[in-house]
Parts: C-alpha cells; structure tokens; sequence
C-alpha cells in the first residue's frame, strides 16, 4: 500500500453514468485486480476502485455514479488533487491459466478491472466475455477487441447475444479451462453454479480497504476473508456463496 | 525514557498518551506494513469473545457526515487463537504490551477470556468491552446497568492480576453513574466512549443500509460527545480515564486531555487514514509548542467541569 496524492489529468463520461478518470503521479506497483481508496472532500469514508489500467506515473478508473460520492468526483476536472491509497488487495493470478488460453469474463463496471488483465494476458490471444445492460451502458469494446477475441451480451439484446453473459457463456461451446472474472454478484453466482474452475474479483461496502474494520468479510471453504485484504480476487471454489 | 510525551499507566510509563483504540486496528501487526508501530504506546486489541464468532451479516458499515456507523459484531477468532496466534505475530514486530479487548455473552465468558490474556506476557491491561452496541443479548447490556457493570469488573478483577480497564457506553442516561459503579467495583481505570447507537436507511429501498439494522456512530462527530462525557466522568471518578470518541488530529489529543484523560484512543480516523496514529504523535510536540505546553502529562483534567 502507498499513500500518495494524485492530479487529475482527465474525468470524462464514456457511457451512461459510467465514468473514465485518469490520475496521473506515483502509480507505480499496482497490479491486474488490485484496488484504490480515494478520499474524496466532504465524505468521511474513501472510495474503493478498481483499476482499469495503470503505469508507472498514471491510473486510469472507471466508476459508475451511482451515490453523491461518485457524484462528486464525475465533477472532478483537471489539475484536482486526490489523496489516494494504492496498490490494495491481492490481484488476478496470471500464473494460473499458464497452459491454457485464458477466459475474462466482465459484467457492468467489473469489465474495467479485467482491463489491466487483459493487457498483461494478451500475447495468449484471450477470450474477453463482456456483459452490459444495453447498448448505451457498453464502453471500452473497441479498446478489448484489439486485446483479444471479444463476445458481448446486452439484457436488450441492442448488441450481441440477447442476455446475460453466464448464459452467452452456457450456450456458446467456448473451449476453456480457467476463467477471470469481475461483475455484479448476480453474475458471478450464476458463473459459480455453471463452473468454478477460476477466480473471481468480489465488490464489497467497505469501511477501510486495507483489513482494520472487518467490515467486508465473507464466508470460504477456509474460514471468513476481508475481500479488501486476502481479496478482492478469490479462487472460486473457495467462496461460499449465500444461498 | 521519560520525555515531554510520556505519560504513566498502571506504574508504566508510555512514550506518548496515543493509543489505536480496539476494532480498528485489527491485531495490530497488519499496520507495522505501513510504518514502524512501536512510535504507539499501546495497542487496544480487536475485541475478542471465548468462542470464534463470525460476526455480523454484511453491510456493516454506512457512512454518515462526519463519521460512520458500523455493526461488525465482534468477528475474531476466539481468545486461545488470539493468544496462541495473533499475540504471537504481533510481538514480532511490536516490542511493547498491548491492551486485549474483551467481550462475552454471560459474566462467566468475561472471566474465562479474561483468564487467558492475563497469562499472556504481551498484555499490559485487560479492557472489558461491556458497551457493544452491536451483539445481540450481551455486549452493551452490561454496561448500561451499574449493578451488572459493577458485577462484571468484579468477577474479572477477583481472576485476574493484570490491570482491568472497563470500557463505557455512551448509551445511558447518566454514565458517571456506571463509572462510579465500576470504580466501586474494583476497576482500575475507565475508558470511554464506545459507539452511540445510530441507523441510516437507503433511500432507494427505505430499508435500513446496515445489515442488522442499526450500529455503533463513530468518528469526528461525536468528539463534543466525548468530550463532555469524559469532563463528567473525571469529576466523578479518582482512577484513570482513557478518553475516545471522534479524535482526528493532535490538538484534539490535548483537548480530550484537558477533559481528564490520561491516555488516548484513536479510532475510525485509523480507518480513514492508516497513518493516523503516527502522523498525531509526530504533530504532538508541534501543537503543544503552539498551545506552551512543556510536559504533556501537566494538562491532564486542567478543564474543571462546573455544577
């Protein structure tokens, strides 16, 4: 973890309600499925993100507003400074699909979290499942096409398959034998019931991010896990889902 | 080494009054990740029951205005794995004695996981958590009675030998009167507060946002709280007084003290900001510079409360 103030460098809206900011300064040792927390003025608690990419001296996040935080900082405009604390949680493990080609599987703002990992993943030419409500929820295609082989399903059925992504996923015979995956946690039980040969990013209301308050602790095979600390990436055979 | 900071407790002298106060600093050796713990006096330990408890269904926390509410519900591995565990990973990188924080459904549980800390080497004092707002038949109970409080710290004290510190809730009607009732009891010193009860709700559903419903408030804002209830406490009581609630920065550190506390315990603001604790000690000697205050320990209960 790193304690480190940020500059926005650009805070832009790529689809409905859905936000790309990038922050630029001392980014460096942040990897595929960690996270941040942003103090953001007026709010008690920090904001966790995921990040979609990051290099040594920028981050780029993808947040959806969804409460006045978030409606905050979509008024966040260039030259604002962040206090930001990086490099939380433990990744993706890109050592675990080594012989096979690899699954990402995104739903919603979690497609950004797998962005990164995409990135790293893409000499082994991946497989990217994407999900979206509609049309005008869709963001970063163009961006995942030229990573590798992409599929996408919208609710609307607006663009791709007509559905959600677990089902595209059932029906389309797609040869694999370890998945990546980031999305709401409807989707991602359903991807848990269908397979668990995988891991999987979870979202939790969190107090601190960095494993002091217990506040977002769930169930595993292995006793309970502070998804800011042991996670947010778990192997998906060692979540327990609430039935 | 006795310096401008130090302040003692329990015969001990302590570098400085700053302590992270317990649930919000885990079992203290994850924060030695972010810089060297030892600059602490102490460190109140994650509350701790006999048994392993889970804790709470999540959300467990809401944010408020100035601060947060939580209901964690005492999630800990039970008082063996504590010591036989966590203790021991904690003394590697933390050199001084830590404060265990201890909770139970029944007096006899209170005894019991009193019974094992007072065996360990790396506690210097018991807190008895009596003031849980967030577990379900036990917690807060004890603390909001004076005959029970009183019952509580006299059972513990008759079983153990190490210092018995017994932690207060705000949600009473008068707390100099459990203060008194504990005092009486044996106690050998009182911190306060722990968490006022409080609820948010979700606008979008008009269900509460914490999972059980309601919570504990903490954070900046009930500091005022704090304050009075510390000022209060120290007209009525002779033994020492830990005092907490909403401090965020040093010159809230000399304020709890003119209150009457001896030491101090930090909370949420760890949670906001990991560097917390260190980055108020570091300040301390500035503010007390500005404010000419030459020995910390001088300003102990330097605010008399009229009435």
């Amino acid at each position: 973890m790193n304690n480190v103030i940020l500059t926005t460098s650009l805070n832009r809206e790529i689809s409905k309600d859905t936000y790309e900011i990038i922050l630029a300064g001392d980014c460096a040792d942040n990897k595929p499925g960690q996270f941040v927390e942003i103090k953001l003025n007026g709010f008690t608690l920090r904001r966790p993100f995921c990040i979609a990419h990051s290099t040594d001296s920028t981050m780029t996040l993808v947040y959806k507003v969804v409460g006045a935080g978030t409606k905050y900082m979509s008024t966040l405009t260039y030259s604002d400074k962040l206090d930001v604390l990086t490099g939380l949680g433990n990744g993706f493990n890109t050592m675990a699909c080594e012989t096979s080609r690899p699954l990402l599987i995104g739903g919603g703002t979690g497609i950004a979290s797998i962005y990164n990992l995409a990135i790293e993943l893409k000499e082994r030419n991946p497989i990217i499942l994407l999900g979206f409500r509609s049309k005008e929820d869709a963001y970063y295609i163009a961006e995942f096409s030229r990573l590798g082989e992409i599929h996408i399903a919208t609710e609307t059925g607006e663009l791709g398959f007509k559905g959600n992504i677990i089902e595209y996923l059932k029906t389309s015979k797609i040869d694999y034998q370890y998945y990546y995956a980031c999305g709401p946690m409807g989707m991602l039980r359903e991807l848990f019931k269908f397979s668990k040969n995988g891991e999987m990013s979870l979202e939790a209301r969190m107090g601190c991010g960095f494993g002091a308050c217990m506040g977002c602790s769930i169930k595993t095979t292995s006793g309970y896990k502070r998804v800011c600390k042991e996670g947010p990436v778990f192997l998906a055979r060692e979540i327990v889902f609430d039935v | 080494m006795y310096n401008n900071l130090s302040i003692k407790l329990f015969g001990n002298v302590l570098d400085n009054p700053i302590i992270p106060a317990s649930g919000t600093f885990g079992f203290g050796y994850e924060f030695a990740e972010y810089y060297d713990i030892n600059i602490l006096a102490s460190i109140a330990l994650k509350g701790t029951t006999y048994e392993p408890r889970y804790g709470n269904i999540l959300p467990r926390i809401a944010e408020c205005q100035a601060g947060m509410i939580n209901a964690i519900g005492l999630q800990n591995p039970g008082a063996k794995c504590v010591v036989g565990e966590e203790l021991v990973k904690l003394s590697k990188v933390f050199k001084k004695t830590a404060i265990a924080n201890v909770a139970g459904n029944s007096i006899e549980e209170y005894v019991l996981t009193s019974e094992i800390f007072d065996k360990a080497q790396s506690i210097m004092a018991i807190e008895l958590n009596i003031s849980c707002p967030n577990v379900k038949g036990g917690g807060m109970h004890f603390g909001t009675d004076p005959k029970i409080a009183a019952e509580v710290t006299k059972s513990v004290k008759s079983a153990v030998k190490k210092p018995v510190i017994v932690k207060l809730s705000p949600n009473v009607s008068d707390i100099t009167e459990i203060a008194r009732a504990v005092e009486g009891a044996g106690a050998d010193a009182i911190s306060l507060i722990n968490t006022l009860s409080a609820m948010r709700i979700d606008l979008k559903t008009a269900k509460p946002i914490i999972g059980v419903g309601t919570g504990g408030y903490s954070g900046a804002g009930i500091f005022p709280i704090a304050i009075k209830m510390v000022a209060a406490t120290n007209k009525a009581v002779k033994i020492p007084i830990i005092g907490m609630g909403g401090i965020t920065n040093a010159y809230d550190v000399i304020e709890m003290m003119y209150a009457g506390a001896r030491a101090v315990m930090v909370g949420t603001q760890n949670l906001i900001d990991p560097f917390a604790c260190k980055r108020i000690i570091e300040d301390l000697p500035r503010v007390m510079k500005e404010l000419k205050i030459e020995k910390i320990e001088d300003i102990i209960g330097r605010t008399t409360l009229n009435g």
